[in-house]
């Protein structure tokens, strides 16, 4: 890495914790000198290294060698035939960062990245503002890496969230408030106390993170670019770094150039970003989140603007999903792939199949779907609408009947 | 209208390091322009040429986004609280 720059007016700053331009206010984002990665960063060297998310290491922004998460990532590209069938496209793959290591989500990417370079930084006591998924992966692994932690939550977060985020012995600080007011209090903090915000004044390194899921979908996907990928949006970052990851393996020649389109993914409660785009506007309105699915309800996304860029380059789509919709996907992700994704991905495979519906993605075509967050994360959401269980006595004449009421059922259908 | 006005740590520079400014001003656009013509160059890191707050500035009135009232039309009032927040992000 070279330096921090200014993503609005391009000023250049030196690599400490620092996330917004003193001019503009604008975020600032790591730049690489990618002649001197190309010289060392081939296929063959990447192939030859663990399978963790470190496989990508000259484009991920530590200085020295990663001290926390070094486990992370190297999680499955499923190819999902009967999903695939149900939303009526000919090729569907999804990658599954719902058992991403070590707290299912995503999230561990850009946690692994932060904290190793917080520990650079000489910070002690890390922190984040969350939606839950982040709380958990910086309890979590500052837990395991001996860092201080303090998290900042809505209180009304998922109890799963909670308790998952308690578990690790850090501080877990729930505020009476939706998340954007624990962002603006989590920015004071961070103005005042020496921590390492891993989404404050650690954003520029933590973000970086999210690439090694782009970069993993291409190795994966036999060193290409998918030519279809939809990705859900809080912030808008994740959608934006895997554009980024794609436009790095392209410089560093380890992937072809050819034409692929990212599609963003919001719930209609919370559907800024969206809203935007399919009104072909370049800025959104904030709004004030509700919907089930949490871990996205962010009413003024940070990386807004930009994913509307990436989705106007490159001739992405977007649309946004109910609640309802939202439980229609998870349980279809389940069913037909046995996978059970948090509310999140009810949204990514929600959206996906509206997208291919409408032929917004051509049903004879391939797409990716990154699943970002495991199900037990939201169980509450689910819960009433799971199905239920048919209890018998031990015996085994009440079971014949139930399977014999259940063939002669099926019989009929 | 007495108000008082927190800055964030960016600007801090710009007002002798003073965390919390007090202005008179009807409207948020109005203490804007007290703090410019209190610490001069302040402006420019506020709003854009077009006058515009820029957009990655957030401003809150007791904490409600200003996005959400009249902008820099929003009006003030004895012992309200401006708060002045770079945009941030998701986790």
């Amino acid at each position: 890495m070279k330096a921090l720059k200014c993503r609005e007016c391009g000023r250049e700053y030196p690599l400490t914790a620092n996330h917004v331009c003193e001019f503009d206010f604008g975020p600032l984002e790591v730049v690489y000198d990618y002649d001197r990665i190309k010289q060392s960063m081939t296929r063959a060297v990447i192939e030859s290294r663990p399978k963790s998310m470190w496989r990508f290491r000259e484009l991920l922004p530590i200085a020295g060698e990663p001290t926390v998460g070094l486990q992370v990532g190297g999680t499955p590209l499923i190819k999902a035939d009967r999903l695939a069938r149900r939303l009526g496209i000919r090729e569907l793959w999804i990658k599954n960062d719902a058992v991403n290591y070590p707290t299912l989500s995503f999230k561990d990417r850009v946690v692994s990245v932060a904290l190793s370079r917080a520990r650079e930084l000489g910070f002690t006591t890390v922190a984040c503002a969350s939606t839950g998924n982040l709380a958990n992966s910086v309890a979590a692994n500052a837990a395991a890496s001996g860092l201080k932690a303090y998290v900042f939550i809505p209180s009304d977060l998922e109890q799963s969230k909670v308790i998952n985020s308690l578990i690790y012995g850090g501080n877990v600080i729930g505020i009476k408030g939706h998340y954007d007011e624990v962002n603006r209090l989590c920015a004071e903090i961070a103005g005042k106390y020496p921590w390492a915000f891993v989404n404050v004044n650690m954003r520029p390194y933590y973000a970086e993170g999210s690439k090694s899921m782009g970069l993993e979908i291409i190795e994966q996907s036999g060193w290409r670019i998918p030519r279809h990928t939809v990705v859900c949006m809080a912030s808008g970052s994740l959608l934006t770094k895997i554009h980024k990851s794609y436009q790095e393996a392209i410089k560093l020649g380890l992937a072809e150039d050819v034409k692929h389109r990212i599609h963003g993914a919001q719930a209609t409660g919370c559907s800024p970003i969206t809203t935007a785009q399919k009104l072909g506007l370049d800025f959104f309105k904030p709004v004030k989140p509700n919907t089930i699915a949490k871990s996205l309800a962010i009413g003024t996304p940070a990386d807004g603007f930009y994913a509307l860029k990436v989705m106007k380059e490159t001739n992405g789509s977007s649309d946004d999903v109910t609640d309802d919709q939202i439980r229609e996907g998870i349980k279809l992700l389940a069913e037909c792939e046995g996978i059970f994704a948090e509310t999140a991905g009810g949204v990514t495979i929600g959206v996906a199949k509206k997208l291919i519906a409408s032929g917004a993605i051509p049903a004879d075509d391939s797409a990716v779907l990154c699943i970002t967050g495991n199900g037990l994360k939201t169980l509450d959401a689910v819960a009433a609408h799971a199905g239920y269980t048919r209890e018998i006595k031990p015996s085994l004449r009440e079971f014949e009947a139930l399977l014999d009421h259940d063939t002669r059922t099926t019989a009929h259908a | 209208m007495s108000v008082k006005i927190r800055i964030p740590t960016p600007l801090r520079k710009l007002t002798h390091d003073e965390e919390i400014v007090h202005v008179d001003a009807a409207t948020v656009g109005a203490a804007i322009a007290e703090l410019q013509s209190r610490y001069p160059g302040i402006q420019e890191r506020l709003t854009d040429e077009a006058g515009g707050v820029r957009r990655f500035v957030n401003v809150y009135v007791n904490e409600e986004d200003i996005r959400f009232l009249q902008n820099q039309e929003t009006s003030l009032k004895d012992g309200d609280e401006v708060s002045i927040i770079p945009a941030i992000a998701g986790g």
